[in-house]
């Protein structure tokens, strides 16, 4: 018989705690397939952020380390110095990435390293209960912005496909969203040109993905995904926005 | 054993070399640019990698990596960027991976000065980042010892699974002096816990994270016996002792210098004096002083601070003997004159 569906072996059998509905889960399992695709799962290092998927290692099957609040491209650009050979990815929030990690992340992609970075927007700090984040829309309430966030007291929010954009370091950026299984898979794709990237050495990758966040949203799992297609696109537009096909060199 | 002329820094740059240290990554900071300045060269001779950071939290992160990764990492500056490292070195210690860490002691708080000072000793031997953890701290008094000191931190750090800092400053940073060099290390240790991809066995994990209820506890008891057994086998002391001593001194680093240059003085004069020099300042040899404390009535601390391993002494005197402060607070070194007249004070 023809098995038409399993679960990848870069997944562990340990129950996912992400709350019914959230993108998280959906994003591990597209990496965890890529990377069994791609036959990579003993030549792979991922750095886990802190944020909702701190505890990523406890669901991908290969080795990870855990990195403090931001910092995870810098652990990663030590990780992937040390051994070249090894593919080497980031897993980062946009509180961990756009906030506390802003320096980390634009000096790993200005230094161009060979690593890949999976950046998932959901526009609130998840796992400290849907505070504002540096990607919260303008309007959009959270529990530090109660009113919806006003860009004349909280600013505006960081777009960081295009701000990476300007950096000669960088190879590929994407953004995607996981709201609707054309998204799931054109997510998947946007992977694998970013896993592409780093294998062919030709610097660095980032994917930003657009996820649901239900229970810091106040909405169902239905309404998220429907918010991410109809409001969040058009503050964050889909799309490719870097991609070199020419090496950066060694 | 060949002898050549180094400057502090370079000294310590070339001991991590010949300890197989291969992974430098640090910030600019006075006074003790000569790291990476010498680094950015010499480490690409060998084949290793070094990084000019964007700050020294990433920095001290990158090193994370590296040690994770499996290598002999190290980082150094001077206090204005170990205070941001101490995020890192928290980490480091929960995650138990091996760094090492220089610091080259200037003048604070805040900006300070660039001279050399010792006011980092709470911040290197009460913790310093967040937790319930210990590093060993070594303090070396001459360039020679700063290659020694860096060298054997490699060791420890390897064996024990858990960063430790150098507390040097910023005059043995930059004095030259000629230094002995050792053979490079032959054979690095297994690590199997690192980080390298699975190939052949069960994925490995880098964490300092447990959240099921008592886990950290066991883990936090796990660090404990291994500071214990540090506390039992690694603490490194110096003495210098002469009969009928009335006075001892308690100083490190290059304050103990000074001070042996005004002890000797003193005994010219026939004043009987003496000096203990702590190598490692955690862990303190609070007994060996507390035994050599015994053979005195008074005791004089001099350190460049407001009176830090003061404390630590105290520990290991009891309240029985009086003990006097002697301390420059601002940045800078006494002259050995300035140590003699307070030892005749006394
Ligand atoms: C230095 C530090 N500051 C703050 C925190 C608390 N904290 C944990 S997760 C988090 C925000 C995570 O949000 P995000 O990166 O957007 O990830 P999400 O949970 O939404 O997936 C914060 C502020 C921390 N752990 N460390
Ligand atoms: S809080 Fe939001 S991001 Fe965190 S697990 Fe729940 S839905 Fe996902």
């Amino acid at each position: 018989m023809k098995a038409l569906y399993a679960k990848p072996k870069s997944l562990t059998d340990n129950i996912m705690i992400y709350c019914p509905g959230c993108g998280h889960g959906i994003i591990h399992r597209l990496i965890a397939e890529l990377i069994d695709e791609l036959k990579l799962r003993e030549k792979t290092i991922g750095v886990a952020p802190v944020g909702c998927a701190v505890l990523a290692y406890d669901y991908w099957n290969f080795d990870v380390t855990e990195a403090a609040h931001g910092r995870a491209p810098a652990v990663a650009t030590g990780l992937k110095r040390v051994l070249p050979d090894r593919f080497v990815f980031t897993y980062q929030g946009d509180g961990d990435l756009a906030a506390i990690g802003t320096a980390e992340i634009i000096h790993a992609a200005a230094r161009g390293e060979k690593i890949s970075v999976i950046f998932v927007n959901n526009g609130v700090y998840g796992m400290t209960k849907g505070q504002m984040a540096p990607t919260t829309i303008p309007g959009f309430k959270t529990t530090t912005s109660v009113e919806g966030r006003n860009p004349q007291v909280h600013g505006y929010p960081i777009r960081i496909c295009e701000l990476l954009a300007t950096l000669d370091g960088v190879s590929f950026l994407e953004r995607v969203a996981v709201d609707s299984i054309p998204g799931i898979i054109k997510t998947k794709s946007a992977l694998r040109k970013a896993f592409n990237c780093q294998l062919e050495e030709r610097g660095f990758s980032l994917v930003e993905v657009l996820a649901s966040c239900p229970t810091n949203w106040k909405m169902t799992p239905e309404q998220a995904m429907k918010w991410i297609g109809q409001e969040m696109v058009k503050y964050f537009p889909l799309g490719v926005y870097k991609e070199n096909s020419a090496s950066l060199g060694k | 054993m060949n002898s050549v002329l180094l400057s502090g820094c370079e000294a310590a740059a070339e001991a991590a070399i010949a300890a197989g240290c291969r992974f430098y990554a640090g910030y600019p900071i006075t006074p003790q640019n000569r790291f990476p300045e010498y680094m950015s060269v010499r480490l690409p001779q060998v084949g290793g990698v070094f990084i000019q950071a964007e700050s020294e939290l990433a920095a001290i992160n990158m090193v994370f990596g590296a040690a994770a990764a499996g290598a002999r990492a190290l980082t150094s500056s001077s206090s204005p960027g170990i205070s941001l490292k101490q995020e890192g070195i928290s980490y480091l210690a929960g995650c138990e991976l091996p760094a090492v860490i220089i610091n080259m002691n200037r003048g604070g708080p805040g900006l300070g000065d660039v001279t050399p000072s010792q006011s980092d000793y709470f911040q290197s031997t009460r913790g310093g980042g967040h937790g319930d953890y210990r590093t060993i701290v070594l303090a070396p008094w001459s360039v020679q010892e700063l290659y020694d000191f860096t060298y054997l931190a490699f060791d420890l750090a390897d064996r024990y699974r858990n960063p430790v800092l150098i507390l040097s400053d910023g005059m043995v940073a930059q004095i030259m002096e000629p230094v002995r060099l050792k053979n490079g290390v032959k054979k690095l240790p297994v690590k199997k816990w690192a980080l390298t991809g699975c190939r052949g066995r069960k994925p490995n994990s880098i964490k300092s994270l447990f959240l099921t209820p008592g886990v950290l506890e066991t883990h936090n008891w796990k660090l404990a016996r291994k500071y214990e057994l540090m506390e039992k086998r690694e603490g490194r002391w110096e003495t210098y002792v002469c009969e009928k001593m009335e006075l001892v001194i308690v100083s490190f680093g290059i304050c103990a210098r000074i001070v042996k240059e005004a002890m000797e003085q003193a005994r010219k004069e026939d004043i009987r004096v003496g000096l203990f020099r702590p190598l490692t300042l955690w862990p303190f040899p609070y007994k060996q002083l507390r035994s050599y404390l015994d053979k005195v009535e008074k005791v004089l601390v001099v350190e460049l601070n407001l009176g830090q391993m003061l404390d630590d002494v105290r520990i290991a005197a009891g309240d029985k003997r009086r003990i006097f402060f002697y301390g420059r607070p601002g940045g800078g070194v006494p002259t050995p004159e300035e140590i003699l007249r307070e030892i005749k004070k006394k």
